[in-house]
This record gives structure tokens, sequence and C-alpha cells, in this order.
């Protein structure tokens, strides 16, 4: 992350939740529908106690009685042209799945803060990607955040690209469940006025309106299917370069980049790079700072946006790697693969750049990482680079004795 | 010359088989509220048959999400349209089928009724999912034959009565729950107008024979819905704030073999061993209706 | 024709969609027992009746799908369902 250095007087230390709360109100939403769940819930009680507080104009705040419910008002809110914002995690967001195609489908910009969380049974409420993993092809837009900051950074940044007119489809903000949300770390909480000059007012071209009777939701037959769902994934690929631009401008506005769809550390030269997503990248970071200390050449690899997935810049960052190890906090079970490390490797495939690629499954049910573990991974990954694969992937730090 | 009547909001060229009902649901309903008006459609019939995309039959602003979501999503715009400073003489509607307001979207409407936002739900019971083909749901009759209640040799067809749900709204504290039938136009017209002009969540429960699913000939929609209310098996009423305000006498009820004869849904009880006996309990059934309401 | 945003739809477009040709028996009025009631009118699924400038009501056989309402809602039988010849 690139910090402004007019920042450090700026910074209060706040909840992760509390951080990204406020970078909900200062995106000045219309419509916020909340239902509790572990561990979103302080996000969407700060937001309750800024309405409280009269602190968000022109805003209603729903109390839903489920998360079904909550995505669901913020289709009909989302089509009336109002910018509509919800948080969720876990049971909560695999209860809206119908809803996430529906939002796509219907090209509302929603947003949504994903507090990751793993799903059950056996039921747990701790961190781990299963639950936005599990929405990938919903077609929403999902990014993750690799601290407190950038989780709040990315909402005007999503909310930017989301209602793009080229893009118009709805976006997850993915943040570590307890690990971001509910620690305490420095942050600059969003100014308003820089925000204001960031994200201007959504502007949609039809909405629910009696003078002009639009309707919304039609049926379509195989003659016309087809092609919706061309544009949606039209909408995608517009959606990578206003990523990165978006981050970009942002950069400029506020001082902080946390990179666009990917951010590369020390990738440039680097024999092994270790890929992933969200927070566990901070103690990557940490790890391969001690390699680099001692020479070694290791790299990380930060993808921010999971979809649309950004094939041609991972491409680009990884080819001249000798071995790409990929640690995924989620599991396609009966394929024994995460779901980045699928993906990786299928982008590779027809690049004609045969460098192994090696996954792990890490973090399930917010199962601790701890650095000896990355760095057991990066030595399994070098003996890759010398001497090839022999477990493609595999679950990291499985209890043998509790079996 | 009777007056004229109000205009409406619907345009044909819709898919609904001849005589259909939930087309004539959503004319009057339309009739009642005007063009000030942002309607809200869970999937069934009457929402497949009026959006054949590129095409809507809707004049009115309408939107279609899914099948068990229309209570949220109607609080949804009604939020947005408060927060934006539009809400002002709008009226918004939901309008769905007796599986999405009963079955799967009950969870939704209580939300949206319990919250209290300002909107009009109306429910167009043809007493079971007519769009999957004539299955059974919570608003379909006892002893009625579907297509997952068929008669057989051990069963007479559904075996449970319809469910109550007016008097589910009445207990969530809405101001104004009607019950009225397509048999009625002017009635269903009037009442849809009151509930739009109430402030909070209004419930409008509005009875629709339909000639697919009950096997009656599509002339006989409206005929087949006022048989209902003179047989007292669809009472008609109005609760404000939980008081029974109002109610359609029937002066000489007719008997409900009349109703059931008229309807191959109920073919079974004119045949099977044991129909007329179970014809007697579908009596009860009205007559508990005349006592409770007050019909007579 | 283009694909809208969402699928988004013109109002009232199903105008485009003449379902006369669903018809088999076709309304015919008797204006000698027509009284004006207005009944048929209202009761019509498929908003295919209007009201004239003498007050008596006329058919849109591009859309009337034939089903019979009309005639069997008419309280001064003034409607006739004729079979269509096709
Ligand atoms: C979640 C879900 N389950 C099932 C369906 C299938 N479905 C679509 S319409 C319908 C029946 C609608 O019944 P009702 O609400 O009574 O309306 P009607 O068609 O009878 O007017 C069903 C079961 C669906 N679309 N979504
Ligand atoms: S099945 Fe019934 S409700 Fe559905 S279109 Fe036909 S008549 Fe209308
Ligand atoms: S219902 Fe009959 S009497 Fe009444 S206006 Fe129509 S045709 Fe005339
Ligand atoms: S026959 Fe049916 S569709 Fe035709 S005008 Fe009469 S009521 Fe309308
Ligand atoms: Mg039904």
């Amino acid at each position: 992350m690139t910090v402004n250095v007019a920042d450090k007087d700026k910074m209060v230390v706040v909840e992760g939740s509390y951080a990204v709360a406020h970078a909900a109100k200062v995106c000045r939403p219309n419509v916020i529908s909340a239902y509790p769940i572990t561990p979103q819930t302080h996000i969407v009680e700060d937001l309750s106690q800024f309405i409280a507080d009269g602190e968000i104009p022109n805003c209603e705040y729903i109390n839903v009685e489920s998360e079904f419910s909550a995505i669901s008002a913020l289709v009909g809110s989302s089509a009336v042209g109002a910018r509509s914002y919800s948080a969720t995690t876990s049971q909560g967001l695999l209860l809206m799945h119908e809803v996430l195609f529906n939002a796509s489908g219907m090209r509302l910009p929603i947003i949504m803060t994903v507090a990751n969380r793993a799903v059950g049974a056996p039921i747990n409420i701790w961190n781990d990607h299963q639950d936005s993993i599990s929405q990938r092809d919903t077609g929403w837009l999902q990014l993750h955040a690799e601290d407190p900051q950038e989780s709040a950074d990315m909402l005007p940044q999503i909310f930017k690209v989301a209602e793009d007119k080229d893009v118009l489809l709805p976006g997850m903000a993915c943040m570590d469940g307890f690990i971001l949300s509910h620690v305490y770390e420095p942050v600059v909480l969003l100014e308003q006025d820089l925000t204001d000059e960031f994200l201007p007012a959504y502007d949609p071209e039809y909405v629910l309106d009696p003078a002009n009777p639009m309707s919304f939701g039609a049926f379509a037959a195989p003659d016309t299917y087809e092609e919706f769902r061309f544009m949606q994934e039209k909408a995608m690929q517009a959606a990578l370069p206003k990523i990165e631009a978006a981050a970009k401008e942002f950069g400029e506005i506020y001082g902080r980049f946390h990179g666009g769809l990917i951010d590369e550390y020390l990738t440039d030269d680097a024999e092994v790079i270790v890929m992933s997503m969200g927070s566990i990248l901070g103690t990557v970071k940490d790890v391969v700072d001690e390699y680099r200390a001692r020479g070694e050449k290791i790299g990380v690899l930060k993808v921010r946006s999971f979809r649309p997935f950004p094939k041609e810049q991972i491409r680009k960052a990884i080819k001249d790697a000798a071995a790409v190890v990929v640690l995924d906090k989620n599991i396609s079970i009966g394929l024994n693969e995460g779901a980045l490390f699928t993906e990786t490797k299928s982008c590779m495939y027809n690049s004609r750049c045969d460098i192994p690629i090696i996954g792990y499954t890490i973090g399930h049910g917010g199962r601790d990482v701890p650095r000896e573990s990355v760095a057991k991974i990066i030595e399994e990954a070098k003996k890759v680079a010398s001497s090839g694969i022999t477990v493609e992937s595999q679950f990291l730090d499985v209890k043998e004795e509790l079996l | 010359m009777s007056k004229p009547a109000p205009k409406t909001y619907l345009a044909p060229g819709h898919r609904g088989c001849a005589g259909c009902c939930d087309a004539l649901a959503a004319k009057f309903m339309l009739m009642g509220t005007g063009p000030n008006t942002i309607v809200v459609n869970p999937t069934g019939c009457l929402e497949v048959m009026t959006t054949p995309f590129p095409e809507s039959a809707w004049k009115v602003p309408w939107i279609h999400s899914l099948f068990e979501n229309g209570g949220a999503v109607a609080s949804g715009v009604e939020a947005a349209l408060k927060a934006l400073g539009r809400k002002e003489g709008i009226k918004v509607i939901g309008v769905g089928g007796d599986g999405s307001t009963m079955d799967i979207g009950i969870r939704s409407l209580s939300g949206a009724f319990e919250r209290g936002h300002d909107i009009t739900y109306v429910c167009v019971d043809n007493e079971a999912y007519m769009n999957t083909g004539i299955q059974r749901s919570s608003g379909t009759p006892f002893d009625a034959s579907t297509t997952t209640s068929p008669p057989g040799k051990i069963s007479f067809g559904n075996p449970r009565p319809k469910k109550n749900m007016p008097a589910i709204m009445v207990a969530h504290g809405s101001p104004y729950v009607a019950t009225t039938s397509i048999g009625y136009p002017r009635d269903m017209i009037k009442k849809v107008k009151k509930a739009t002009e109430i402030e909070g969540p209004a419930y409008i429960h509005a009875h629709a024979p339909c000639p697919t699913g009950w096997g009656f000939d599509g002339s006989k929609t409206i005929e087949m819905a006022k048989l209902a209310v003179e047989t007292c098996l669809w009472p008609m009423y109005e609760m404000e704030n939980g008081e029974l305000t109002q109610v359609k006498k029937v002066k000489n009820p007719k008997p409900v073999e009349e109703y059931l004869r008229a309807q191959k849904r109920f073919k079974h009880l004119f045949t099977m061993d044991g129909g007329d006996e179970e014809i007697k309990k579908i009596q009860a059934t009205a007559d508990w209706n005349i006592e409770f309401y007050g019909l007579q | 024709m283009k694909i809208t945003s969402g699928g988004v739809c013109e109002p009232g477009s199903t105008l485009a969609n003449k379902t006369g040709g669903w018809r088999n028996f076709r309304p015919v009025y008797d204006y000698d027992k027509c009284t004006k009631c207005g009944i048929c009118e209202i009761v019509c699924p498929d908003m295919s009746i209007s009201l004239r400038e003498d007050d008596f009501f006329e058919y849109n056989y591009d859309y009337c799908k034939g089903c019979g309402i009309c005639a069997n809602e008419c309280p001064a039988d003034a409607i006739e369902m004729v079979l269509e010849e096709k």
C-alpha cells in the first residue's frame, strides 16, 4: 500500500467495521438494508447509529427480516435509482444466492460488503472465503481487501465501477471476517469532500418512475436469453480497465493505492511467487521479507479482483517465475482445489507458458496460518521449481491425529 | 348508462388464456390505483403472460424480481422513493399469486407489513400454482384436485382447508385488510383505491377463478367468482384496524354443490363413493363463514 | 429489437402482439338490445371493448380472444358469439 505521508496525522484507531461503515456513509447511500450475522454485525450497527444521529442525509435504513429480503429490498431500491448498500457474510450470503443472480441480470449496481466467513455445517463463525467464492458465477464484481484501510477504500472504488454505464453490475467488497472486521488499527476515515469529488451521484438510464413507466425484469425466451448473458460478460470485461482506473484515480485523490486488479510485491525477479487474496497476504509478505533478507527471490501476487478475473494481468505477473503457489481460503470439494488455484492454472494453460503451479487450501473456518506454515509452503514451491510437482493441490496443516 | 369504467393501465396483447382471471385482477387493480403507481409483481402467471421480452402489457412502472420476494422488493421501492424525495403521490403496489403470497413469499410479505411500509399488497388467489401447471398451494381449497393433490383410491384430493391469509395480515396490525373477488369489479376497484389511500401496509385478497386450472369454460370466469361468493365459500369483507367493518351480505346462499359441480377440480366428489359426505364438509365451511362473518 | 440493459421494456408494448388470431368465436353486438350498461367493457380480460361516441361499445378484434365473458355477463343478452370462419 502506498500511504500518503500526510495521512499519518489523520489516522485514528478504529475497528475495521467502523472504518467500513464510515466509508459506506460518505458514499452517500440512499437505502441501506441490514440483517445481523457475525462477523458483519458491527458494520450495520455502526450505520444504524449514523442514521440515528442524522448523519446520512436522504437515506432510509431498513431492518429486514432476512438476508433474502435484505438483498431483495435493494433490488427494488436500486431499480428506483437509489444508491443501495448492505453488508453480510456466510449463511446470509448463501441465503441471498438466488437474488444475487437476479440483481446482476437486472444490471443493478448494488454494493455489499462481505465480511468473509466459513459456511456450515459444521457451523463456524470464523474467516475463510467459501461464502463469496461460492457466489463466483452470480455476475457480481468481487474484490478482496488486504487490510482495514483497503476494506474502507474499496467502497467508493467499487461503487464507481459498478455504476459506470459500461458496467452496471452489482459488486461485493470482501474483507476477512474478524481478522479485518474486528481488528483495531490506525486508519484514515474517508473524507466526505474527497469522496464527493471521487464518486459522482448515481445516474441510471432507466428507473421505476410513473413519468416514464418502464417494465423491469421481463421474461426472456431462448431467442434473447443468450444475449443477456453475453451482455453481462461484456460488462464484466468492461469492468477490468475500470477497476484499474478507479484504483488509480482513488490514489490521486486520496493518496492511497492498494493495487488495481492485482498488486505485485517483489515479483519482478521472483523465482517463486505466492498468490492469494485477502488478509493472509500480510503474513505472506512478512515471511517473504525474511526470505528476501536472505537473498532468496520470492515474490507475492495479490489478487484484488476475483471477478472479473484478471487473466492478462496474472499471466504477465507470473510468467517468468520458476514456480507459483496459490493459497486459497476455499475449496471445491470433489476437485480438491481452491478457486484461485484452478482459475490461475486455467488462464495459464493456453499461454504456452508451462510453469509449475501448485495450490494449498488454507485457513478453513478460521484455522490460523502461522508464518512457519507459509515458510513450509514456500519451501515446497522451491522444490517444485527445481524438481517438479509431486502434489498438485493439498490442505495445509491437517491434524492427522484427529482423523 | 351507468358511470363509466375507470381507466385501466394494462394493455391487450398479453398472453393470458382466454378468460384469464389474473388479467382481470390486474385490470381492476390498476383501475383502483390509477397511473401514479409502481407495481411489484413476483413470478407467476400474471408476470409471465404480461412481460415476454421485449414486450410489456403494463402502462405503469413495473418490476418483477423473483417468486418469493415481492414484499421485500416493494419495501425497497418505497424506501427508495422516500429517500429520494419522490414518494409523494406515488402508490407502491405488490401483486402476487396465492403461491407467491401465502407460501413461498410469506416471510418477505410479513417483514414488509411488520415494518409498516406504505404499500398495498394484492393477492390474486386462483387457488393453486397455475404457472407451473396447477399444483397445490396453501390457497387450494379442501378436496380440490390439482396436479399434486389428485384424488385416488384413498384420497379425495387436497386434504387441507385454505389458509386464512387475511387473518394473518390482520394479525400484523395492518390498518386495512379486505377480501374481494374479480366477480365484483366495482368492489375490487373501490377496495384497492381505499387501500392505497390508507397510510401504511394494506392487504387485499382477491378471489380469482382460473378457467384453465379449475376446469371450466373461459366465458364463466366472472360467473364462477360470483358463485363462490353466493355460496358463501368466499366471504367478502373489510377489516379496519383489526375490526370487521363491512361484510357483503348474501341473502339466499346457494348450496355449495352448485359451485362444485361447475368445476372439473371437484368432479371426483360427484363420482366417488363417499363424495356426498365430502360435499357436506364443504357445505359446513360455507355455513361456518355465514356464522362467523355474519353473511346473512 | 435491441437488448436493453437488464431487459427493460416499453410500457404497453404487448400491443405488438395481436391476440385476435386466438379466437374461435367472435362476439357481436346487437345494439337494439344493448342498454349501454358498460358491464361488457369492464369484464373483458383483454381490454378489447371500448366506448363509442354514441355510448354504445365496440370490439377491437385485433386483440379479442373470443373468451365469451362479455356475452356471458351481458344482462341484456345483447352479445352473440359467432363461430369464426377461418
Ligand atoms: C424459488 C422458485 N420456486 C419455484 C418457482 C416456480 N414457479 C414459478 S411461478 C410458480 C407458481 C406461481 O403460483 P402463484 O403464485 O399462485 O401464481 P399463479 O401462477 O397461480 O397466478 C412456481 C411454482 C420459481 N420460479 N421460483
Ligand atoms: S392458467 Fe389461469 S391464471 Fe394462468 S394465464 Fe391461464 S387463466 Fe390466467
Ligand atoms: S353488457 Fe350488454 S347491455 Fe351492457 S353495454 Fe355491453 S352489450 Fe350493452
Ligand atoms: S370475447 Fe372475451 S376477449 Fe373478446 S371482447 Fe368479449 S370479453 Fe373481451
Ligand atoms: Mg395461483
